[in-house]
């Protein structure tokens, strides 16, 4: 039903599309960011249109297999006959549970993790911490990076409506950078040194973690082609993997393609 | 022949004034009614909101709005009526003159200013003396009862200025104080202006946003007490509108729908309690 949606919608902007704009559509999660590479690519590329439509990244997926849309977008990895398309990594987001740097833990097992966001741990001195309230922040419902902390981390356990809900990604660190109960969730490249992010089942969201996949809260962010690249879709692709488009994905609290030294 | 211009004219601009407020509130139900329909009065009314798992209940964030409305009047109340009185009884022409204008300078600091010193001052304080995550019903009952106060001050200010002074001349030659005076004849007297100040207030409070998103916590959780966090509907609207689509957006309108309806009830129900007094 949703795949239909997205066909009739792409069909529609085809039309008037085609002669000179490049289609994207897929993963709502990674919509934002590439509206904002699209945004800086049509600046230095006036004649170039770029379309950015959302579905989910199956959704996309399709799309791209039935070339109705120039480039799709997937927050997961491929599977199985999927792999017959072009990817092309443009950058990797992950979750990293951060606390206030003061709090005694460095480390929570998953199910801590579940049971303090599902609202059944309480109390700091459960987790082995000092005793104090714990203050668990959530971000907004319909957010990418709530969806993406559902899916990892959450499993079927579902947030609890006692925590507190904040709207960015900077809001939910703001907090938890002056509440020493506080735990929350941002993306990895966002953590400054006013937080500290938790070891997650002993594996800390080291760069180096976070790389060779031990650190497991993380997705990938790929492009999708059904052909080689070439003429615009290659302009955007070799763009969004530039130092200008790869610094845009970083700003945003993503690790960049660079980082990771492909 | 210009009056007949000219009052065309007015009228012209009065009714399209009317018309964008027509046009608004049928956007807003258009686009929200349907979604109650769909899903059901039981359900838009329960406590559960989690509208991406398709519940829709509103409950929490009514008595959540209701909450911090009542607390920003119990804080801006005494506190607006006590410095309108004093400004118009008590002080000099020269206090008057410095503190009005700061007073209703306050109404021109944006809402974010507000919300910026809540997090700063109000939320650690609350924190560190009172418990809790200091995000909480005081916190934004606090914040908004000093945002609601020019509006409280200015118009009950004005209006125990428009007591005519025969009635206090009258007061003090039957012997009463000066305190007597203002309890037993003034505040009766400038009645029906206080109410509009309270109300225009009370407006302001239900309707913020910003200040409440950022000291409220934004808890969906019915707060037990006023150290708990709370959310408001409008705070929902705003958190939630960036990414909504199809039924949670429309729930979203749904929420402003309801929100419309309240503030027309309540501002109905002002303009006939302030008539009977007259």
């Amino acid at each position: 039903m949703r795949y239909l949606a997205i066909v009739c919608m792409l069909l529609l902007t085809t039309c008037s599309q085609r002669k000179g704009g490049i289609i994207i559509a897929g993963s709502t999660s990674v919509q934002p960011f590439i509206e904002r590479v699209a945004e800086r690519f049509t600046e230095e590329n006036p004649g170039i249109q770029v379309n950015v439509q959302g579905g989910g990244s199956t959704a996309g997926i399709q799309a791209t297999f039935n070339n109705i849309c120039h480039i799709g977008v997937s927050s997961r990895n491929l599977k199985g006959s999927e792999k017959a398309l072009h990817e092309f990594l443009i950058a990797v987001d992950g979750i990293a549970i951060i606390v206030h740097k003061d709090n005694p833990i460095d480390d929570l097992t998953i199910e801590q993790i579940q049971g303090i966001f599902a609202g059944t741990h309480k109390d700091w001195s459960e987790l082995g911490g000092e005793s104090g309230e714990i203050i668990p922040v959530t971000r907004e419902e319909g957010s990418g990076t709530r969806g993406a902390f559902e899916d990892m981390v959450m499993g079927d356990q579902i947030i609890s409506d006692a925590c507190l809900v904040q709207d960015s990604n900077g809001a939910v660190r703001e907090i938890i950078a002056t509440t020493p109960q506080g735990i929350g969730y941002i993306s990895v490249g966002l953590v400054d040194e006013r937080e500290k992010a938790l070891a997650i089942d002993g594996v800390k969201p080291t760069l180096a973690n976070l790389l060779s996949s031990q650190y497991g809260f993380t997705r990938p962010f790929l492009l999708l082609l059904l052909e080689e690249p070439s003429g615009k879709v290659k302009k955007f692709i070799e763009f969004a993997l530039s130092k200008k488009g790869q610094d845009i994905l970083k700003s945003d609290g993503l690790i960049s393609v660079t980082e990771i030294g492909k | 022949m210009k009056d007949k211009i000219a009052e065309k004219l007015l009228l012209f601009i009065a009714f399209s004034a009317i018309g964008s407020l027509l046009l608004i509130t049928f956007f807003i139900f258009q686009q929200g009614i349907p979604l109650i329909f769909k899903i059901g009065l039981s359900n838009f009314f329960s406590m559960h909101w989690s509208p991406t798992r398709g519940q829709f209940g509103i409950l929490s964030m009514i008595i959540g709005s209701l909450m911090v409305t009542v607390g920003a009047l119990i804080v801006g109340i005494p506190f607006g009526l006590a410095c309108a009185i004093y400004l118009a009884e008590f002080s000099s022409k020269m206090v008057q003159k410095t503190l009005k204008p700061i007073i209703e300078l306050l109404a021109g600091i944006p809402s974010v200013v507000y919300g910026f010193i809540g997090i700063v001052i109000l939320v650690p304080f609350i924190r560190t003396h009172f418990g809790g995550p200091g995000f909480s019903v005081l916190a934004s009952s606090i914040i908004l009862g000093i945002m609601i106060l020019p509006t409280i001050v200015s118009i009950s200010y004005d209006s125990l200025v428009a007591v005519p002074n025969t009635y206090r001349e009258g007061s003090y030659a039957l012997g009463a104080t000066k305190w007597q005076t203002v309890v037993k004849l003034l505040i009766p007297a400038a009645r029906s202006g206080i109410v509009a100040g309270i109300i225009l207030g009370m407006g302001r409070a239900i309707g913020e946003t910003m200040a409440v998103i950022m000291v409220a916590g934004n808890a969906l959780k019915i707060p037990h007490s006023i150290l708990d966090s709370v959310r408001t509907l409008t705070s929902t609207i705003a958190l939630e509108l960036g990414y909504a689509t199809g039924d949670h957006r429309a729930a979203l309108f749904a929420c402003g729908a309801f929100l419309f309806i309240i503030i027309t009830i309540l501002n109905i129900i002002a303009i006939r309690v302030t008539g009977h007094r007259e």
